[in-house]
């Protein structure tokens, strides 16, 4: 059995943390040279695992194999409630992965100089342990144990390494996602005790129930919303978001790159994967519930961040809006659209990774967030102040960047969407929200701009920070590995669109009239 | 002098036992005569144990067992509660239960 | 035609983007230049050898048997593939405009690329700091302009729309450290991007009904009872075949359509009132301005209109307004560009105003072009006005440019009589004037009489009116030009060298230009541009040009009596109608309206209440919901009293209570 395990070319996704766990263990407290090697040899393994699995997945595929997960395997853990570990990819997971994996590489090298670098690492590791382990399982039970997993590090990450007003926010943070994954585990125990076998038995494998169980329509209407919730809230949706501004802002760089650029993610990631995928009719039927709050969601977010001072809370606020829209892209129900929610995903991982990581960096310096107290940063960091206006164009959307990709693909299928939904006669719902959604790209340059201009163009404002230095080469490499990334998006959407888009066009959307 | 023996004869002794126990527990000052008060419940609970076996399930011996095993327990747990009266009289030179309430909130 | 060249076109300036971008700085400010400029001039050459063969080869991929020239498309590369046919793909159509663009954009560009090696250093040869990054960004809208201008779909378009938006961003602001640059360009972005989700808008709906974005397959494929190249030919079935179910919100879909994508590009050309943003991107360096906010960028919108134009045709066929709209558009804005340019203090914003004027009139000759008027004049004479304002406009800022040098000041009150310190700028510019005021022979009158002629067909209201606008243009345009050249000796300070004529990587672009604006008229471009490929000879309608000369000679001769010598005559004209004064000068205030728009409603209005909600209601109930949690707590941890024998007793009761209360029920109900 173990023997069989360890054959699975995904469990090295959760084993190679553990082993830099192991490593990090054996190094002294302060023992930067070796820390920093574990570390960087670790998340460099994961980069050429995930590229190994996408590559051995594009084969198969390009095989003509049809299965709606590959690399399956699945080993029971607890016989009496069936509780395995299940193991499995799609191609919106391996996209899931690789962003990951990008995450941790540039993270690391963004907490180069961190304090107690041990204990940071441990926990960040624990952390993306988590994250990688949501992302491989496919049964309900272990997704859920990696979902903890990853966010009880988030509270000590932020409690200890954090700035400002930590405590509060670590508390904060901790307490309302943990409120919903109270939601969560309701859903899944519903969903659980709902999906029955043909042979009787009961199943916690996501495949499984897709195509083998029909939970009952009655219990979908109760299960499909506790459960979009529960993963909302870590997606920061509207009106649970408040949790990702003060969050943000105390947690330290790295940690705050790994929340924004993965952790959000696994709130879209899970809403797609247990709340649409095993309750088809609900999302049907009820999706547009979430499809007014996710459309408030998306403007509010960008209106909120028109305003905001503290750099860190523009790109929360920022987030939510962009958040909001792979949410709002998944309940369009949409082929399309759906396949932009997951570039949008992507897109946002890595260029509110980049944000962050140059906030942090920025911050470094001059030991400030507010933008009022800056200004002319172009002149005394231009390497910085370049990136940060690469990664403002990702945001707002410059077409060659990840971010024009993610967005015209949602709104074009989202428009599909509407106008289908007119043309049928069922309202304009969609359509008014479609929208209302096109408008945050208005929106987005107005901030955008607005902290670009004042940040980092205009006269200098503190001559203090005259004399401040440029990025150091570890701050390159992280940035730029970002940077190539979003790019690469931007530049070969198709490629990305590909990979994606098998999962939702499948026979299981199909049945529900999605085109 | 014959005697015909029934439940009730061993139950009310052992609930007068019981009540006794209660009433100790709750009015004593001092932490051994709590003590002393805990165990006159704890073997009121045994006679019980034994009590029952005979009078319900004569043939069966799963109730002395739990006696004999209540007794064990019951020993080990008065030699951690002297312990610990022991290091509270250490504290506050006195054995007084008053003196604990620092366990509040 | 192979496409190794066309690949070229597009691939030299991004990867000169790309080299001067990253590697700029460890190259010298000089090679910097040369690298740049080399290379724009190969992209010229290559651009000029295209659409030579485009226009003269004469062969069957281009012109079809009957002469008529046809849309070609050399490569289209799949970017990225939406649903059933709806994909977005890279490529590169040749027809009559994009070769047509193809020359006007790579000249300037070149042009500009060789003068700003002049233009970027100051009196003592000393490079201007981001000298290389000035080329890059140059190089990145050379690319993004062609791009746009060969786009194969709609998308395409947008793709390099919004980069050329970006590009003429970072250019605007080139001088990153002046607040009142980074606040023009910021302004700039902004305008145009709200402007682009009309277009955007438009685009979906569009491409929503016609199941693609690409160009040829939404005009060009033949339809039975159309026998025109250039037909709307949709899918059968699609909802375009059918024009009594195309509505929209109560609308025509495709009148909604076409007016959403016009937004876009109104916000691009700078039409009313969406203009603002034009004159505030003076604070770009002039070259800049040259060749983004004169000839190239902000022509944009016409070249999406003329794109789409059998679209707007088949709307206008079926009962739609969209050309109206054009029109009118096009009216209201030329003439009030031309009101604000008479009274402008500073030479760049005048030629910005007479820009947005110039842009209109090619937006009202699209406008007014139907297909029962000589084939569709309309269409041509916007083309060709695009082609000659391109020419003139960019002579007229690189010869701005040229005095703002060597004046050091955007204000004519500092210029005054420099005729005889720059006679080569003088007489640029002079050809410049003449040219945008359609006199005989310079290449202006030829264009705006085709305009002219054009509305003349159309709608007499329309010619008059324009022919109004076209007064107004000779007269400010030449109010200009005498007050720097003319009305008193120019005052050499102490101290200061005498202005004199630039070196000749300035001059040289001038007088290349002064010649092109010079005979640019004669060609043959009915024979080249049409709506539909076929060629026509052109003939000029002699009484509107024989008009709109005497209204031109007139509006000079009037230019000419107030403006020559220093005279009380202007100032007398401004206290006859000082408000007329006061509302021109302060451009009828639509800076003061946008801005009480966007601080007092956007700002205050809408987003600081938001973020105020945000703060204190949505995150205040969440923090509520600890605060209670918390309260509730204190006030119950008083019952932990620490004393054992409470809780004892507290158990007890309970017990008893649960005891004696389970024994009552199973004897009340039992």
């Amino acid at each position: 059995m173990l023997s069989e395990i360890f054959s699975n070319v995904l469990i090295y996704f959760v084993i190679i943390p553990l082993v830099m766990m192991g490593g990090l263990a054996l190094c002294r407290e302060n023992d930067y040279k070796k820390i920093r090697a574990v570390a960087v040899v670790g998340s460099i393994a994961l980069i050429a695992l995930s590229v190994y699995v996408l590559l051995e997945y594009l084969k198969l595929r390009h095989a003509g194999v049809e299965d709606p997960m590959l690399f399956t395997g699945s080993w029971s853990w607890f016989g009496p409630l069936n509780i395995c570990l299940s193991v499995g990819v799609d191609g919106v997971s391996i996209a899931m992965l690789i962003l990951s994996s990008i995450i941790v590489f540039a993270g690391s090298f963004a907490s180069w100089k961190i304090e107690q670098p041990k204990s940071f690492f441990l926990w960040l590791i624990l952390l993306s342990t988590g994250v990688f382990g949501f992302f491989i399982s496919i049964d309900l039970f272990t997704m859920f144990m990696f979902y903890e997993v990853a966010l009880i590090p988030m509270y000590l990450l932020i409690g200890v390494w954090g700035s400002g007003n930590k405590n509060y926010s670590a508390m904060k943070l901790t307490l309302m996602l943990m409120g919903g994954s109270a939601f969560l585990m309701l859903g899944l125990i519903g969903i659980y005790y709902n999906s029955v076998l043909p042979d009787g038995e009961h199943t916690w494998n996501i495949v499984k129930i897709a195509h083998e169980c029909n939970i009952d329509k009655g219990w979908q209407y109760f299960l499909f919303p506790i459960t979009f919730v529960g993963f909302g809230v870590l997606g920061a949706m509207f009106p649970f978001h408040t949790w990702s501004p003060d969050g943000h802002a105390s947690a330290p760089t790295a940690v705050s790159m790994l929340h924004a650029g993965v952790l959000m993610k696994l709130g879209g990631y899970g809403c797609f994967r247990v709340a649409m995928y095993l309750m088809p009719e609900a999302a049907q039927d009820l999706s547009w519930i979430f499809l007014v709050l996710t459309g408030i969601s998306v403007v509010y977010g960008a209106f909120s961040a028109c305003v905001q001072t503290d750099l860190k809370y523009i790109n929360a606020y920022s987030s939510v809006s962009h958040c909001g829209l792979v949410l709002f892209a998944l309940c369009m129900l949409n082929t399309t659209a759906m396949t932009g929610a997951v570039m949008q995903m992507l897109s946002h991982g890595l260029m509110t990774a980049l944000f962050f990581a140059l906030i942090g960096m920025i911050y470094g310096r001059t030991h400030t967030r507010d933008i009022r107290q800056m200004g002319g940063l172009m002149h005394i960091m231009p390497y910085l102040a370049v990136c940060y206006v690469i990664a403002g164009m990702a945001s707002l959307g410059l077409p060659g960047l990840s971010g024009f990709v993610a967005e015209m693909t949602i709104f074009i299928g989202s428009f599909k969407a509407g106008m289908d939904e007119f043309l049928a006669g069922h309202g304009a719902l969609k359509l008014t929200f479609t929208i209302v959604a096109c408008c945050s790209i208005v929106i987005t340059a107005v901030y955008i701009l607005r902290v670009v201009g004042k940040l980092l163009l205009g006269p200098v404002q503190d001559k203090h920070h005259l004399e401040l230095t440029d990025a150091t080469w570890w701050e390159r490499l992280s940035t730029i590995t970002l940077i190539v990334s979003v790019a690469a998006i931007g530049l070969f959407p198709n490629f990305f669109e590909n990979l994606i888009k098998f999962t939702f066009s499948g026979d299981l959307f199909a049945a529900i009239g999605i085109k | 002098m014959n005697i015909e023996l029934n439940a009730l004869m061993f139950l009310i002794p052992s609930l007068f036992m019981f009540c006794c126990g209660i009433y100790g527990f709750i009015t004593r000052r001092n932490m051994i005569a709590i003590l002393i008060s805990l165990e006159l419940m704890l073997n009121s609970v045994d006679i019980n144990f034994a009590v029952f076996n005979r009078f319900l399930f004569p043939g069966q011996l799963d109730g002395m067992f739990f006696s004999l095993f209540a007794i064990a327990l019951a020993a080990a747990e008065t030699a951690i509660a002297i312990a610990i009266i022991i290091n509270a009289v250490r504290l506050s030179r006195d054995a007084d239960v008053k003196d604990l309430s620092k366990m509040k909130f | 035609m192979e496409s190794l060249i066309p690949v070229l076109i597009l691939a030299l300036p991004l990867a000169m983007f790309l080299i001067l971008g990253l590697f700029g700085n460890y190259m010298s400010h000089k090679w910097a230049g040369i690298i740049g400029t080399t290379s724009m001039g190969v992209v010229m050459a290559l651009c000029y050898f295209v659409a030579y063969q485009y226009f003269f080869s004469g062969a069957p991929e281009f012109v079809d048997a009957d002469g008529n020239r046809l849309q070609f498309i050399v490569f289209n590369q799949d970017w990225l593939a939406l649903y059933e046919k709806l994909v977005i793909r890279i490529g590169f159509l040749l027809d009559p405009i994009s070769a047509m663009m193809l020359v006007v954009i790579s000249t300037i560009s070149f042009m500009v690329h060789l003068y700003s090696n002049g233009y970027m250093r100051d009196h003592h040869g000393v490079w201007e700091k981001g000298f290389q990054r000035f080329y890059a960004f140059l190089s990145l809208f050379s690319f993004s302009m062609l791009g746009l201008v060969v786009a194969t779909n709609i998308f395409q378009m947008y793709i390099f729309w919004e980069l050329v938006g970006a590009s003429s961003y970072l250019l605007i602001g080139f001088y990153y450290t002046k607040p009142s640059a980074v606040s023009a360009s910021k302004k700039a972005f902004i305008v145009t991007r709200f402007a682009d989700l009309g277009f955007l808008i438009g685009i979906l709906i569009l491409s929503f009904y016609t199941g693609t974005f690409n160009f040829t397959d939404m005009t060009s494929a033949p339809v039975a009872g159309m026998d025109n190249v250039y037909q709307v030919g949709m899918a059968a079935g699609s909802i375009f075949q059918n024009p009594a179910t195309m509505s929209f919100l109560g609308g025509s879909l495709l009148t909604t359509a076409l007016i959403l994508i016009f937004i876009g590009g109104m916000g691009k050309s700078a039409m009313m009132p969406l203009h603002i943003w034009l004159p505030d991107a003076m604070e770009g360096p002039t070259p800049v301005s040259a060749l983004i906010h004169a000839a190239t960028m902000v022509v944009a919108g016409v070249y999406l209109v003329a794109r789409l134009f059998p679209l707007f045709m088949f709307n206008e066929a079926n009962g739609g307004f969209a050309l109206e709209f054009v029109t009118i558009v096009g009216a209201i804005t030329a003439f009030y560009a031309a009101m604000v340019a008479c009274t402008q203090l500073d030479i760049k914003r005048v030629l910005a105003f007479s820009t947005i004027s110039q842009i209109a009139f090619m937006m009202v000759s699209l406008g007014v072009s139907r297909e029962g008027y000589h084939e569709n004049l309309g269409y041509m004479a916007g083309m060709f006005h695009l082609f000659t304002h391109a020419m003139f406009k960019a002579l007229l800022f690189l010869g701005a440019g040229a005095l703002i040098h060597a004046v050091g000041s955007n204000d004519y009150t500092a210029m005054h009589g420099l005729r005889k310190y720059m006679p080569i700028t003088h007489i640029t510019f002079l050809v410049g004037c003449l040219a945008i005021a359609g006199i005989i022979p310079f290449s202006g009158f030829f264009s705006k009489d085709e305009i002219l002629t054009a509305c003349f067909g159309n709608n007499i209201v329309a010619y008059v009116w324009m022919s109004l606008v076209a007064g107004l243009t000779a007269f400010y345009m030449f109010r200009l030009y005498y007050l720097i050249f003319w009305w008193k000796e120019h005052k050499v300070h102490e101290g200061h060298h005498a202005p004199h004529d630039q070196p000749w990587t300035m001059t040289l672009p001038l007088i290349i230009l002064a010649v092109v604006a010079t005979f640019a008229g004669f060609i043959p471009f009915g024979k080249l541009v049409t709506w539909n490929g076929e060629p026509y000879t052109i003939h000029i309608n002699w009484t509107v040009a024989s008009i709109s000369l005497t209204i031109a000679v007139l509006a000079i001769a009037l230019a000419t009596i107030m403006y020559k010598k220093e005279n009380p005559l202007p100032a007398k004209m401004k206290n006859a109608f000082p408000n007329l004064w006061r509302w021109c000068r302060n451009r009828f205030y639509w800076d003061e309206l946008y801005m009480f728009i966007t601080h007092k409603i956007i700002f205050n209005g809408i987003c600081s209440p938001i973020a105020w909600f945000d703060r204190h209601i949505i995150d205040g109930t969440m923090d509520a919901f600890a605060t209670v949690t918390n309260k509730a707590s204190y006030a119950i941890r008083g019952l932990q009293s620490g004393k054992l024998q409470n809780y004892v007793l507290v158990y007890l009761i309970g017990a008893l209570i649960l005891g004696g209360g389970t024994v009552a029920i199973m004897f009340l109900f039992f």
